[in-house]
């Protein structure tokens, strides 16, 4: 193989097969910083090796033997292995019977269940939400540490210190490695659902073809989520995590106009959306919507853009489905935000006046004082009943809030409209 | 029923040459109208083989042969994905394939994907491979 | 970025053999491999040519041959759609395709074009 090629092979090994070794590692050493290091070890030793011998048939289980030889050899080496006993043996965490020496063959049972509980040490609560971000796309997305960086447009060095900080703060708080109990899963879950979004957003919100790395993060907040899915199918949030992540980046490919403006879900060429993502969301919306339990958040919005995504044009759309999900959300997540679009739902369901009736209690809100899309909101309900002058002080309000140039002059278009239609009646 | 409509490729997709503003717009409109139609269930172009593979797998080993490889007509330049109550509607939606396409001169093959049901299976072998493709797709049970 | 995947082969092959039970089930095993990984996007078995047709358009007038219509050409079986990060993951996963050792088979690895293509 010739090297340049010989190194991206191994990279896509490594992508394939990281993961699982880290995890299998962890399980051996107890300590996810040196469960990587050795693995990355191994990795040394396949970019050493492969190019000369080609991969091995089983290239997990290559860097897995080379990994745990490291592992004895250094607690050997290093005389750990009596002290790793004795913190064993009082670590009340560990689920095993105290034994005499660290398992080096647990490695090999239940993939599942070692790659389970990595993600939930990488996502753990005492870690600083960037930090669980940088672990978890280090450890279960086999990124490297430059490609994370890029990622966030964030100095490597920075993420690296990140990534050691992080396990420093693991090791130092003995964080088990292990899958929360009953009561605390839903909301560890919650925190691994958090982290997954948040790559999905960074790369989503993110300004098309500049950087081409951004929607590279949304595949790899999706191939987490699908990751997630398999390892706890019976959990109807992560279902429903990945059914709105797959919907919402069905639209990526019409959310920006010719002027790589965004484009408003309503005035997207619905033609532009792609199918096959949009069906495997609505496969994953029926996969959660068929285990038992109440609907989550995530679970709620994938609802809702499933309405949308169903809608083949904007009069389609089933408003007051949307509306009654938003419903359950705002219970869930009583943000004023959540509200508005429930608002907003109301009126495109049953009339403009079921919709003003929310919106004018928001109006008290103090967290919506300088959001722009609240007078917008209201002015449109307003001229829809014929209260136009009213209306248009709203869009000049609007008008003034918005940060947007285009959203600005068609804000100040439709308060001049109503000011006309006011002025004539 | 689903099926796979290939566009086979020819000299012209083999070369990467670039569609006219014409054909794009022909292309789309076509397309949309399957969207519109709710028959489109995916659907996109290949790049040329020069920048693919054949993996070929004898005696227990893989060797990668990278492309371009020779038979054009033996290739695929993009594929499209609809369903249909039969072959013949599908037939028909093809006779509407912009004929900007190929410059009039194409080959489109129509194939009736399998579903699980028809193959023959032991029944626990079918169990699984029914929840692996809920899993994976989303176009089960319509 | 997305690649297609197809298993090529010729109809009517008298060398290639009916998969049997245990091809079956290093299949199954595989495909769930690739579900449990995140990338498997799309897989489908296609029916052979003489369920399908040929729509060959000359000149713009298309002409419809009912099949099967495969003469001694290779043709799809059936394909993946994986989404990966690089050619060479996908050509990594590919080998990684159960196969019958006593024959030689072949599956053809394209890229998805996208919008920025």
């Amino acid at each position: 193989m010739a090297t340049l090629e010989a190194n991206r092979t191994v990279e896509a090994v490594w992508r394939i097969e990281s993961a699982r070794v880290i995890a299998g590692l962890t399980r051996m050493v107890h300590d996810v910083g040196l469960a990587e290091e050795l693995a990355q070890d191994a990795l040394v030793a396949a970019l050493e090796q492969w190019p000369e011998s080609g991969v091995p048939d089983n290239p997990g289980a290559w860097l897995m033997a080379i990994a745990k030889r490291r592992a004895i050899d250094q607690f050997r080496r290093r005389d750990t292995l009596e002290r790793k006993v004795v913190e064993l043996g009082r670590d009340l965490e560990t689920q095993e019977a105290p034994n005499a020496e660290p398992d080096f063959d647990a490695i090999d049972s239940n993939i599942g269940d070692n790659l389970l509980r990595l993600v939930f040490i990488s996502c753990h609560p005492v870690l600083s939400t960037e930090a669980r971000v940088a672990l978890t796309l280090r450890l279960l997305g086999g990124l490297t540490t430059e490609e994370v960086a890029r990622a966030f447009l964030t100095p490597e060095p920075t993420i690296a210190q990140r990534i050691v900080r992080a396990k420093k703060t693991l090791a130092k708080k003995k964080v088990p490695f292990e899958v929360p109990n009953a009561a605390e899963l839903g909301e560890r879950l919650a925190s691994v659902c958090e982290v997954v979004y948040l790559v999905f957003n960074e790369g989503y919100s993110a300004t098309g073809g500049e950087d081409w790395m951004r929607p590279a993060l949304c595949e790899d907040a999706m191939r987490l989520g699908r990751m997630l899915a398999e390892l706890v199918p019976a959990e109807r949030e992560v279902h429903g995590l990945v059914a709105l992540m797959e919907i919402q980046a069905s639209r990526a490919r019409a959310r920006l106009g010719p002027d790589k403006q965004p484009v408003l879900l309503f005035d997207q060429d619905r033609s532009r959306w792609d199918q096959l993502l949009i069906r495997r969301g609505l496969a994953a919306l029926a996969r959660a919507e068929r285990l038992p339990g109440e609907p989550g958040p995530y679970e709620l919005q994938a609802a809702i853009a499933a309405c949308h995504a169903r809608a083949r044009t904007p009069e389609e759309t089933d408003w007051a489905r949307i509306a009654a999900r938003y419903a359950r959300l705002v219970q869930l997540l009583p943000s004023p935000v959540v509200e508005l679009n429930r608002a907003v739902a109301l009126s495109m369901a049953f009339g403009p006046a079921m919709g003003l009736e929310i919106v004018d209690r928001l109006t008290a809100e103090p967290s919506l004082k300088t959001y722009h899309l609240l007078p917008s909101v209201r002015g449109d309900l307003l001229a829809k009943l014929d209260r136009h002058a009213e209306a248009s002080e709203e869009f000049t309000r609007a008008a003034e809030l918005t940060r947007n140039e285009a959203e600005r002059s068609l804000l100040l278009d439709r308060a001049k409209e109503s000011a006309d239609r006011a002025g004539s009646l | 029923m689903r099926f796979m409509v290939i566009r086979r490729a020819d000299a012209d997709t083999e070369a990467g040459a670039p569609a006219s503003e014409e054909l794009i717009d022909a292309m789309t409109r076509y397309n949309e109208e399957l969207v519109r139609a709710g028959v489109m269930l995916d659907g996109a172009g290949l790049a040329p083989s020069s920048a693919g593979a054949i993996v070929e797998f004898s005696g227990g080993s893989t060797r990668v042969i990278d492309g371009p490889f020779a038979e054009a007509k033996e290739l695929i330049a993009g594929y499209t994905m609809v369903r249909a109550d039969s072959l013949q509607e599908v037939v028909e939606l093809v006779k509407r394939w912009p004929t900007l396409d190929g410059g009039g001169n194409v080959e489109i093959e129509i194939r009736r994907i399998g579903e699980t049901d028809e193959y023959d299976m032991s029944d626990e072998l079918k169990e699984k491979e029914h929840q692996m493709r809920a899993q994976a797709e989303a176009n089960r049970g319509e | 970025m997305r690649f297609m995947v197809m298993v090529k082969h010729l109809e009517n092959d008298p060398n290639m053999p009916e998969p049997d039970e245990e091809m079956f089930a290093s299949m199954a095993r595989y495909n769930e491999e690739l579900v449990k990984a995140g990338v498997l996007l799309a897989g489908e078995g296609l029916h052979p040519s003489d369920q399908g047709a040929l729509v060959t358009f000359r000149d713009g007038v298309p002409t419809v041959t009912d099949g099967p219509f495969a003469e001694g050409k290779e043709l799809v079986g059936g394909y993946w759609l994986l989404e990966v990060k690089s050619r060479e993951e996908v050509l990594e996963w590919v080998k990684r395709i159960p196969a019958d050792a006593a024959v030689t088979s072949r599956v053809e690895v394209r890229q998805v074009l996208s919008d920025d293509d």
